[in-house]
């Protein structure tokens, strides 16, 4: 049972971001995490863009902020967003690989949080970014969609995350919110996390 | 002393450039024909092996092994990103475990040195959120006009950079002469560092763009000189800057302030220690005192929410009301 869904994307992500958002019914259950690669001083209009595609509430994580089931949660610029037991934990530790935030870095984080409850889902990128993480995810049990390189607005960031994650459901653009809701059923949210980890 | 963690402070924030394409050609024709290698990662964390349980319990034993023979408390600070600065130092060391860095924490201080170190530098800029510093002259500043003496406690300051910058903005606000700036942070090293005034050379000009974007009104070039590869800044900037070692977890308020500049520190604590330490702020704020958080920190979780009116919303920039 999937208790979470963390998004990839750098070049070109705001219109594939759109694109897989606007695709995802009101009833979404899983909290959505967005890495999307921005200047650091990126004002916060990113979440307001993407609010206008989809029905799912979107905001910029603040320090601390819990994941909320059927929320879409922006990591800020210039700060890498890791997650604790049920809430985000923010950092300003040095660029990974000139990333802040890193894909990798939150991807990790995701991975070693929740394991094989876990979707990692690699879009439209100039850069490798991603690629590890995905791998991580996909080592702990998780399970990891890539958006199929040719129909991406740039190709390198899922071709290398193709290389790394042989194995990952590959879809057209067009076809990933579609994967998601396959594999993550629209309904009441999933449990607690520390239920199900009693459990 | 050399100074472990130096790495960590001189990142580029600039986006990485796309590979050419005929290169990326030829990394794919050679990936398959040599699949990659796969264990390796740019930002070490627990092997694959490790149980996530296991490792937790090891932290957690390792903090409080550090706590009781070396009195620095970071039993509560975040998980996640205690977890990944550990590993980092794990891997610096050539280690495997975290039981196996506890042994070598415990029977070698120096070895401790190089984690606090770890623990304890948070990567800035100077005007780092240059947005910041326009509010703060736009919004604060004109209240700050109204007081014959401006006290301000930099809470967490790190290697510096905002301390500088802070000097920098009252300086040009003509409010320096009037104020005094007690810079603390948790590590006497790094304390050390921010006293000495010197930062990279190779930053300068994202400094620079930071300033101007901070709405600086003179030539930032003004503010130092390029020495040994460093850039070294006026000494005059600091004669009412008093650094000091604090330690926001152990230590009490040290005296009542007009501003509590804490920026991007409380994000590497848990939520209790988040609370406890805004208690700590909201007793050291005189009446109408003004609190500055960290563009992503908020008062929502603290309890103290309700104390404060915002002066900006988006800069975090709060004022105790009652």
């Amino acid at each position: 049972m999937y208790e979470i869904a963390v998004i990839g994307t750098s070049w070109g992500g705001l219109s594939a971001l759109s694109t897989v958002l606007a695709g995802l019914p009101a009833t979404f259950a899983l909290p959505i995490v967005v890495v999307q690669h921005r200047s650091p001083d990126a004002v916060g209009m990113l979440a307001e863009l993407l609010q206008s595609h989809t029905r799912l509430i979107v905001t910029e994580v603040d320090d601390k902020h819990p994941v909320v089931p059927g929320h879409v949660h922006i990591a800020p610029p210039n700060y890498h967003l890791l997650v604790e037991r049920g809430y985000f934990s923010l950092t300003t530790d040095a660029p990974v690989r000139y990333s802040r935030p890193s894909i990798d870095v939150t991807f990790a984080s995701v991975a070693d949080e929740y394991g094989r409850h876990a979707i990692g889902i690699v879009l439209t990128g100039a850069n490798d970014d991603g690629a590890l993480g995905l791998r991580r995810i996909t080592d702990r049990g998780g399970y990891a969609i890539i958006q199929e390189p040719a129909s991406a607005e740039s190709a390198i960031m899922p071709t290398a995350a193709l290389r790394l994650v042989p194995r990952a459901r590959v879809a057209p653009l067009a076809q990933i919110a579609g994967e998601l809701v396959t594999i993550a059923p629209p309904g009441p949210p999933a449990r607690d996390r520390v239920g199900a980890r009693l459990a | 002393m050399r100074v472990e963690g130096e790495e960590t402070n001189v990142g580029s924030a600039t986006p990485e450039p796309a590979p050419g394409p005929g290169r990326r050609r030829e990394d794919r024709a050679r990936a398959a024909i040599h699949p990659p290698a796969i264990s390796v990662s740019t930002d070490p964390s627990a092997p694959l092996s490790y149980d996530p349980e296991l490792e937790r319990i090891e932290i957690e034993l390792l903090l409080e092994a550090i706590f009781r023979h070396y009195g620095f408390d970071f039993r509560s600070y975040a998980y996640a990103s205690i977890r990944r600065r550990l590993w980092r130092r794990i891997v610096a060391e050539g280690l495997t475990t975290i039981s196996g860095l506890q042994d070598r924490i415990l029977h070698g201080p120096a070895l401790m040195e190089r984690l606090l170190l770890d623990l304890s530098i948070n990567v800035t800029a100077m005007f780092r959120d240059p947005s910041f510093y326009r509010a703060f002259r736009q919004k604060v500043v004109p209240l700050l006009r109204t007081y014959p003496f401006i006290r301000i406690w930099h809470a967490g300051c790190s290697t510096g950079e905002e301390v500088y910058s802070m000097a920098i903005l009252l300086e040009e606000e003509g409010l320096y002469e009037r104020a005094r700036i007690y810079a603390t942070d948790i590590n006497e090293v790094v304390v050390h560092r921010a006293r000495a005034g010197i930062f990279p050379l190779e930053r300068m000009q994202e400094y620079t763009e930071n300033y101007i974007r901070a709405a600086g009104t003179r030539s930032f070039s003004e503010y130092y000189t390029a020495k040994y590869d460093g850039a070294l800044f006026s000494p005059a900037l600091q004669r009412n800057v008093v650094f000091s070692q604090h330690n926001l977890v152990t230590d009490r308020s040290f005296a009542e302030f007009n501003v509590i500049l804490c920026r991007n520190v409380l994000i590497y604590f848990d939520r209790a220690l988040q609370a406890r330490v805004h208690g700590l702020f909201y007793d050291s704020l005189v009446h109408f005192g003004i609190l500055a958080l960290g563009s992503k920190e908020t008062l929502r979780l603290s309890g103290y929410e309700s104390r404060y009116e915002e002066l900006s919303t988006s800069d975090r920039i709060y004022r105790k009301v009652r």
